[in-house]
């Protein structure tokens, strides 16, 4: 019985091996290596040099593209990541009722997801937002024929805004991970609310909210760290600009690294977006104590 | 009673209008880029009709976007994608189902502290990665090979798949394990005969997403490959933006449906699996 036992166990660590090795060779080894490369001279060609904090010093006393992208970031994430989430819950709430067909809805508000970081639907986008485009042209039809010629791609105010849009146009799968929240919530609460006389306004707010205050911590993080790293879209519809209004920092990295060469450089930027990473879900999670509700 | 019937009359027809406002948001872009591969330049822009005039059908911006490049079809560049993301697909279930099934349903040393670890690699942004691994493949010959897009999943290096799998796991009863070991199966017979056929289901929803972020993937390749006859199809499209066939937008637009046609396809023959997979992910976390 014992002999059987170790038996079995070895092939459970065998089957886990190549677990174990990608976490040591894709996790652990470049997290560690790429702070040692955040404090190296790291050039395309000859050695790299051990420089301790220069970079980080340069990065924040003497980049003012690092702060121009910085702030980029910033306003993406903190007005993307609040449309995509009340987006997806308005939309999941309305999907919640007993309504006909909302298997085909669900379906249906899906595809923009599965599909959004396609560089085709970027390419569509930035038409969509062209001059002359249908968004123009829509938005002059509620102006009374005074003529809407936002030129949504190029113009430093409202760039980031074409690529927020885009983002929240994706909203799917938040919602869908909202709606089966939704639909996990127990009938009987609403029952006893009814026999009370609540609103059903004031049952979603008061008893329906609460109740799925985990999975709305949850898509905000999830929804958070994300935008905290987008790519595709800066890089191909706004191509960073203008002036840098969408330069957003993995653009930065990205430029430093592989246009550049300079992979110590953008290791210490990574290092500093990892950071910002950081702090802004353990606000999220701290602030979390306040307004999240565990049943057990 | 009658009033309060047309009440939740007026209410439903309300929330329908919502939904159908919301679809068409959603949904009017897609079919405006369909409707535009058949137009001419002129009739793209400034008007928001899905469809051409009558008498202004173009026919031939798919023929034209089917010869992406001077000298390549868009087959080719779809080839390419393909040389990378069936491995990928493949590996990533395989790898990522085996190492769920040890976490979800063995007991063995270390087992908090691996699940501790994929959970925090779950949570950590691809990014942190990238310089480090690139540089490792530029030093182990895997650049500019399709490979450098797949080695990492053949050793379940998808945190989020494997998480999965593992809570779709925990919803199967160990009584059929149990019963398998009773009949003399080893580890890897249970998981293939007893486990891997009922949980099929989340099985193809990790091949499904896989594939489609593959397909959707664009830094990847355009960091990893470099030779102009490894060019995949996201990258193509993206040379589509800023060469010199923006000339006819009705071709660019062509050449986006061509390249989103697979996913939709894909798409609506497993859409159950992925609204299905999505949904999961959430409630069980």
């Amino acid at each position: 019985m014992l002999n059987s036992s170790k038996k079995t166990n070895w092939t459970i660590y065998l089957m886990l091996l190549p677990w174990i090795i990608g976490f040591v060779v894709f996790k652990v080894y470049p997290i560690v290596v790429s702070f040692y490369y955040s404090l190296l001279e790291y050039p395309i060609l000859g050695d790299p040099t051990f420089i301790g904090l220069q970079n980080y010093i340069e990065i924040f006393t003497k980049d003012d593209t690092f702060t121009a992208s910085f702030f980029a970031t910033i306003k993406y994430v903190l007005i993307g990541t609040p449309a995509v989430v009340l987006v997806s819950f308005a939309v999941a709430a309305i999907l919640n009722f007993k309504l006909k067909g909302v298997n085909f809805f669900r379906t249906a508000y899906y595809i923009p997801s599965i599909l959004g970081g396609n560089v085709a639907v970027s390419i569509l986008w930035s038409m969509l937002f062209d001059v002359n485009g249908p968004v123009n042209t829509i938005l002059s039809v509620f102006t009374f024929g005074g003529e809407v010629a936002i030129n949504w791609t190029k113009d430093p105010k409202f760039a980031v805004f074409t690529l927020i849009i885009l983002k929240t146009w994706q909203f799917g799968s938040t919602m869908l991970i909202f709606l089966s929240a939704l639909q996990g919530v127990s009938k009987t609460v609403y029952e006893a609310a009814e026999m009370d006389g609540a609103s059903k306004l004031r049952q979603l707010f008061s008893i329906t909210v609460p109740i799925i205050t985990p999975v709305i911590l949850f898509n905000a993080v999830n929804v958070l760290v994300k935008a905290f790293q987008e790519f595709n879209s800066a890089y191909l519809i706004t191509k960073g600009g203008p002036n840098k209004t969408t330069y957003f920092l993995n653009l930065y990295i990205y430029d430093q690294a592989f246009q550049n060469g300079n992979y110590g450089y953008a290791s210490a930027l990574t290092w500093i977006l990892l950071v910002i990473i950081g702090i802004f879900t353990v606000i999220i999670f701290k602030s979390s104590n306040k307004w999240v509700f565990y049943n057990d | 009673m009658e009033m309060s019937k047309s009440r939740r009359h007026i209410n439903e027809i309300i929330r329908y209008s919502l939904l159908v406002l919301v679809g068409i948001i959603l949904i009017y872009p897609l079919l405006w880029m369909i409707g535009s591969a058949f137009k001419e330049n002129r009739d793209i822009f400034g008007s928001l009709s899905i469809f051409p005039p009558k008498d202004r059908v173009v026919t031939s911006n798919f023929a034209d976007a089917w010869q992406l490049t001077r000298d390549r079809s868009i087959w080719f560049f779809f080839g390419n994608t393909l040389k990378f993301l069936i491995p990928k697909t493949i590996f990533t279930v395989l790898s990522c189902v085996i190492t769920a099934y040890v976490i979800a349903r063995k007991s063995f040393k270390g087992k908090k502290f691996v699940f501790g670890a994929v959970i925090v690699t779950l949570l950590m942004p691809e990014l942190a990665f990238r310089i480090p691994l690139y540089l490792l493949y530029r030093e182990v010959g895997l650049l500019d090979t399709f490979a450098s897009l797949y080695v990492a999943d053949m050793f379940a290096s998808s945190s989020f798949f494997v998480f999965m799998i593992i809570q779709f796991m925990r919803t199967i009863p160990k009584e059929l394990d149990e019963a398998a070991v009773m009949d003399g199966c080893n580890e890897l017979q249970i998981l293939f005969k007893i486990i891997i056929p009922v949980i099929k289901p989340i099985l193809i929803t990790v091949a499904l997403l896989s594939f489609m972020w593959g397909m959707n993937d664009f830094q990847g390749p355009l960091i990893y490959l470099n030779s102009s006859d490894k060019t995949v199809l996201s990258v193509a499209l993206k040379q589509l933006l800023d060469g010199e066939a923006m000339v006819s937008y009705g071709r660019v637009f062509a050449a986006s449906c061509l390249g989103l046609l697979p996913m939709i396809a894909i798409f609506f023959m497993g859409s159950r699996y992925f609204v299905d997979g999505v949904a999961s992910t959430g409630s069980k976390e």
